[in-house]
């Protein structure tokens, strides 16, 4: 190794630059937490204190628990969140394994065809869409948002799906063919389990766009039974926009769900995305 | 492919579902709203009015203001993006991927946070913590010796983009700074010992060797913040409300597109004008990545390793 790398004021700037960007990185949100167990006081006169026993309050979450429904939105969150990801994994898995396994005609052009989404945004086409869920009756509903966020997440899936897919040894295949088995059972039980860590990276890329998601919930669903959670919150904090320790509060409770799935799955997203899932 | 093999019924039963919610929620309302734009509704009836909609758009005076203010707006974004965040991403990536950095995936996991955290959360937060009534940004320059910097920045016309978009680099750092970290961890130990022979090391390394390695990867974080910001919405709208303020500083595409749709104060919504202004969009975010496609990446020159 050469000296340069070596350099002690070299790792010593590299710790600098780093920390001082985490601090960055964090610093609001620790303030938002922080200052949510406090009394309103308090959060005025030293927003940088942490809570003691003086200023402890937990107040803002009594509001909020009280004035909104934020148990009932964050299980529509996560209905809508599973459902999305349920489908467009196994949709994607098997249309990923249509085109990889099989030559056929248009075999290409249908993989060119389920890739245009990759690029092109969905919020394009919410004029139909929003026309569409209204005449089907499926507007205020979560299967509208379900609908939506599927075939927004397939075009990625169906790509790295295939990607992956195509390393699956075709003499394991080959095998179960000759064993007479039939081509659902080769890929629900040979090619799906292999494909598992690729699964795993498809779900995380998708379940942070879905969970976090304004536009769709604001459209298709705005109605208070079917709200989100990110939804309810926005609306939430709009209403209450003077109370501070309710806002406050409101924050911290949905920073807690993202932050919980961030720590459960931030080993597979950093894997799933160095390992070149995404070039 | 032999043409006497019967028709292989499972090949399309494992792509029908895919193809179907594909094509009847994605493709068709695209295309859809792109038609809609032709149309116009006059006593509660769809007339088809042919290119009307776009002569509104950018000939009246009033439509075309804003449309050129939005996509001004949105075009000053995507440079603070360009210009901010992919720099910084590559430099923090690049201290990352020294092969024996302590800590490095703290650091790493760290710094991803914010991107994790929802338009809503990051939004009220900032503004939150740039009010003038809470104090924290005031407080923090003065312990320094700058309150005379402090404005409130989201609430004036000439800082409150700007700000914005500052606030959505900070939260968006993370994904070209992973891209760009990949792309630097797949360069072969080989190459950068050769240079080492050569005597290029430390910063003439990462200028001379591993940069033009990592030009693709640029080009697709670059690709990738195009899209992003050309679509954005949320953010400002979590911040500033529909109505993009203070007066219209900080609307881009995606709040004026809303805006139209939905309609807001005394305006009614129009769903017409809405898909005029999103296929404007739509041709936007097609050029560059046409642009992208055929003028940058086929240029660039792949290494395989």
């Amino acid at each position: 190794m050469n000296k340069a790398r070596r350099n002690p004021v070299n790792v010593i700037a590299a710790h600098v630059i780093l920390i001082t960007y985490v601090v960055i990185a964090l610093f609001p949100v620790f303030v938002i937490l922080i200052n949510s167990f406090k009394s309103r006081k308090a959060i005025f006169r030293d927003p940088l204190a942490l809570p003691d026993a003086d200023t402890f309050s937990l107040i803002g979450y009594q509001t909020v628990l009280k004035q909104g429904d934020f148990f009932g939105y964050f299980q529509n969150s996560m209905i809508v969140t599973v459902c999305s990801l349920f489908f467009i994994l196994l949709f994607g898995a098997m249309a990923a394994f249509a085109l990889s396994e099989y030559r056929f005609r248009g075999n290409t052009l249908m993989a060119l065809y389920l890739a245009l989404g990759i690029m092109i945004p969905i919020r394009i086409g919410t004029v139909a869409i929003l026309e569409m869920m209204v005449a089907t009756g499926l507007v205020n509903s979560l299967m509208a948002l379900i609908l939506v966020y599927t075939a927004q997440g397939l075009p990625l899936a169906v790509f790295i799906l295939s990607e992956f897919m195509r390393q699956v040894s075709d003499d394991l295949k080959n095998a179960g063919r000759i064993d007479g088995l039939s081509e659902f059972t080769i890929f629900f039980r040979l090619v799906l389990p292999l494909v598992r860590p690729a699964m795993a990276t498809v779900a995380v890329f998708n379940m942070i766009p879905i969970w976090n998601d304004l536009w769709f919930p604001l459209i298709l669903a705005p109605a208070e039974s079917v709200k989100t959670l990110t939804l309810g919150s926005q609306v939430f904090i709009g209403q209450f926009v003077t109370d501070w320790n309710a806002v406050l509060s409101a924050l911290s409770m949905a920073i807690l769900p993202a932050l919980v799935l961030y720590i459960i799955f931030s080993r597979q997203l950093i894997r799933g995305i160095t390992s070149g899932a995404v070039k | 492919m032999s043409e006497r093999r019967p028709f292989r019924w499972h090949i399309a039963l494992f792509l029908a579902p895919a193809v179907l919610v594909y094509t009847a929620v994605m493709i068709f309302p695209l295309f859809n709203t792109l038609r809609l734009a032709l149309y116009t509704e006059i006593d509660q009836a769809r007339v088809f009015v042919g290119l009307d909609n776009f002569r509104t758009l950018f000939g009246d005076q009033r439509w075309a203001n804003s449309f050129w203010n939005a996509l001004g707006n949105n075009l000053w974004f995507f440079v603070i993006h360009m210009l901010v965040q992919n720099p910084i991403g590559i430099l923090l990536a690049a201290i990352l991927s020294h092969p024996r950095l302590r800590f490095a995936a703290f650091y790493r996991s760290a710094i991803f946070i914010p991107t994790i955290l929802s338009f809503v959360i990051v939004g009220f937060a900032w503004k939150l913590i740039l009010s003038p009534i809470w104090g924290i940004a005031p407080g923090m320059l003065d312990a320094v010796g700058l309150k005379s910097l402090f404005a409130p920045w989201l609430g004036k016309e000439e800082y409150a983009l700007t700000t914005l978009a500052l606030v959505s680099v900070w939260q968006f750092i993370g994904i070209p700074m992973m891209l760009i970290y990949a792309a630097l961890l797949s360069i072969p130990q080989e190459i950068l010992e050769a240079g080492e022979c050569e005597g290029i090391t430390g910063w003439s390394a990462f200028w001379k060797l591993k940069l033009p390695l990592i030009l693709p990867s640029i080009g697709i974080i670059s690709i990738l913040t195009f899209v992003g910001n050309f679509n954005a919405f949320d953010l400002i709208y979590a911040a500033q409300g529909a109505l993009a303020g203070p007066d219209f500083s900080t609307d881009i595409l995606g709040t004026f597109m809303y805006r139209t749709f939905f309609g807001f104060q005394l305006q009614l919504g129009d769903p017409h004008m809405g898909s005029a202004i999103a296929s404007a969009m739509f041709a936007i975010i097609l050029i560059g990545v046409c642009l992208y496609l055929f003028g940058i990446q086929t240029r660039m020159r792949r290494y395989q390793f």
